[in-house]
């Protein structure tokens, strides 16, 4: 194997990992770096967007189409959730989290009463192309190339758009953007539905790639927590160099030792992280910019 | 009798409900119930019981962590699994002769406290708390789980012990008490049933003595406000670390008094589900009390039981709901609430009440 072959598949491998990690991560860091809240049903909620996205491929749909049904009904069941129990809860953010908690329980075992133990998936559609004698997945360049959409058009919705400045307003001093007419409330239920939709689109993009079972959201939910602590509260400065730097951990330890060590690997990662940078990266930079 | 009225004092406080002459008269009236109970029931049905009795150690660890120190631990399970493995390891090879078996239960104890020693040197010494506390922990707990369901081929074992992966491992021998003219094999029957009862009233005492003392002060403390407590120059990382060490290895004794029950662990008992199962008992209590917590703990096991025999499959989706609607509705835990319930038409009206 020349270094021309083996630089590829080290590329490939890292925008793999680099995929998953911002995919899964987002619509936690965009929840929590708003509002300050961990959601425990993540994982339900990619679940929901990975059913639907299926179903309605099954139903007929094109499959674009159906990812992006499922990320909107993702979405909207995020904003039921914020309403009827979320919202609540906002002075008490532990208690959020054992709130989410109890949802995820109800989710996964509500989806194996209703739906059952396995769900037909999907193929995973392009096939592949080989470069040096080995097979790669095309769909997967397909996956990397979504995450950087996600990240720009996160950057662009809070950034270019009225909702972005009025949720910025939101975090940064609540009670001065209700004073100067910024409807709080809605914003923090839209930024909800927003991270549950981003979460659905996920579910959604990796559908094809995976079996549906009930349980299939805690295959995400120790990525994305794990980059969520390192990135720190800001999904741009955060979870973007987060995910790019456990991406590579997570892809040298697995072509190494296997799947399981790349957890590991990001596992270990996390904990030392932490003990150096306890708000993460995006604490790190904003200080030194501030 | 003044080294007893002295011990007494030290169990009451302001850290713990309940006090003076009726609150112990009711102590003593419960745990001779309990010691009655195998008298009016029948050895297999005790032995059901005791399962019930191994979870209250990992609630009680919990409540010392979450409900007295305010840190939200999501990882008590991956102690407890440690320890019901390291029990298995250490009981697979070197058998239950000479009481070996509480051996290997101080050893498999000691493992799980050292690796939260471990763990929560980073997390603690790192200033993590809050909401990161618990998703780190849960996601310790986690890879646990998936480290060992991959354990399956015949490379993994330990000595003689295979592990079996998802499986999990079985074939362990219970808790034997070593007994001039023959041992005493603990089986899930009315001798073990009086062995855990024991357990579980010394450590319910021990934790009331631990929380009523300076410790236990300077943690209630920390929990309502750790900066106030710095500053009052209490290295609040130590008492955490310390928390969280014997609340690891009360979810240790937990994981290994299951696998002697039921000579048999699995990766699965340490998963998402079983995770948030110590919480939901916990929380539903009253997680700022010993007393409710252990109260709280045995109804929920007792609902979760009744469910599971009726419709097993909805059981899990009631203890969401559950954990759910406490948290919404009666923060504090459903025994406090009921409790301010009772006393409202009682209580004085104090000046500035609404």
């Amino acid at each position: 194997m020349d270094v021309g072959t083996l630089a590829f598949s080290a590329l490939y491998q890292f925008g793999d990992a680099f995929a998953f990690l911002v995919l899964s991560a987002c619509g936690l860091a965009v929840i929590f770096g708003m509002m300050g809240v961990i959601n425990l049903a993540h994982g339900e909620f990619i679940m929901c967007g990975a059913y639907v996205t299926v179903s309605a491929a099954h139903a007929g749909v094109p499959l674009p189409l159906a990812i992006l049904l499922g990320a909107v009904v993702s979405g909207l069941v995020g904003a039921v959730v914020e309403i009827v129990v979320i919202r609540h809860l906002y002075d008490r953010p532990l208690d959020t989290i054992v709130a989410t908690w109890g949802l995820s329980l109800i989710g996964t075992q509500g989806t194996l009463i209703l739906l059952g133990s396995t769900m037909a998936g999907v193929g995973t559609p392009f096939g592949s192309f080989s470069v040096g004698g080995y097979s790669y997945s095309v769909y997967r360049l397909v996956l990397f190339v979504m995450a950087v959409v996600v990240l720009g058009g996160l950057y662009a919705l809070f950034n270019w758009t009225r909702f972005g400045v009025m949720a910025r307003a939101t975090i940064q001093v609540p009670h001065m953007a209700a004073a100067l007419g910024v409807d709080t409330r809605l914003v923090y239920s839209l930024t909800f539905a927003l991270g549950a939709g981003l979460a659905g689109l996920a579910g959604g993009l990796y559908a094809p790639t995976m079996t549906l079972v009930p349980t299939m959201g805690t295959t995400f939910i120790m990525e994305a927590f794990v980059t969520v602590v390192v990135g720190g509260a800001d999904v741009f400065l955060g979870t973007a160099p987060a995910a790019a730097l456990l991406a590579v951990v997570k892809a040298t330890m697995t072509s190494w030792y296997g799947q399981l060590f790349g957890q590991i690997g990001l596992l270990v990662a996390v904990i030392i992280v932490i003990r150096v940078l306890p708000r993460g990266i995006s604490g790190l930079l904003l200080r030194e910019r501030a | 009798m003044n080294a007893l009225t002295r011990f007494f004092r030290r169990l009451e406080g302001p850290q713990t409900l309940g006090r003076g002459p009726l609150f112990w008269l009711g102590f003593v009236v419960a745990v001779a119930c309990a010691m009655a109970y195998p008298l009016v029931s029948d050895g297999y049905t005790v032995g059901n019981t005791v399962y019930f009795f191994t979870w209250i150690f990992m609630a009680l660890g919990l409540c010392l962590i979450w409900g007295y120190g305010g840190s939200l631990s999501f990882g008590q399970t991956a102690f407890f699994g440690i320890a019901g493995y390291s029990y298995g390891i250490l009981t697979i090879n070197f058998g239950a002769a000479y009481g070996f078996t509480f051996i290997a239960l101080v050893f498999a104890v000691m493992l799980a406290a050292l690796f939260a020693a471990l763990i929560g040197y980073f997390l603690f010494f790192g200033r993590i708390s809050g909401v990161f506390l618990g998703i780190v922990t849960l996601s310790v707990t986690l890879v646990l789980e998936r480290f060992m369901a991959q354990t399956a081929g015949p490379e993994w074992k330990i000595g003689s012990a295979r592990l079996n992966g998802f499986n999990g491992m079985s074939n362990m021998p219970p808790l034997t008490l070593p007994w001039p003219g023959g041992d005493i094999v603990l089986f899930p029957d009315v001798e073990l049933y009086y062995v855990v009862l024991a357990m579980l009233v010394v450590i319910y005492l021990a934790l009331r003595i631990l929380v009523n003392s300076r410790f236990g002060n300077v943690l209630v403390a920390i929990r309502e406000n750790p900066e106030r407590a710095e500053m009052l120059g209490y290295d609040i990382r130590k008492y955490q670390l310390g928390t969280f060490v014997i609340g690891a290895a009360l979810a240790g004794l937990s994981g290994v008094l299951y696998t002697s029950w039921g000579q048999y662990i699995t990766p699965s008992s340490m998963g998402m589900t079983a995770a948030a199962l110590p919480i939901v008992w916990v929380a539903v209590g009253g997680r700022s009390d010993l007393t409710t917590t252990l109260i709280g703990t045995v109804t929920v096991l007792a609902v979760f039981q009744a469910l599971t025999i009726h419709g097993s499959q909805y059981a899990l989706v009631v203890m969401g709901a559950m954990l759910v609607l406490t948290v919404l509705l009666a923060p504090s835990g459903l025994i406090f609430a009921l409790a301010r319930l009772v006393a409202r038409p009682f209580a004085k009206r104090q000046p500035g009440d609404v």
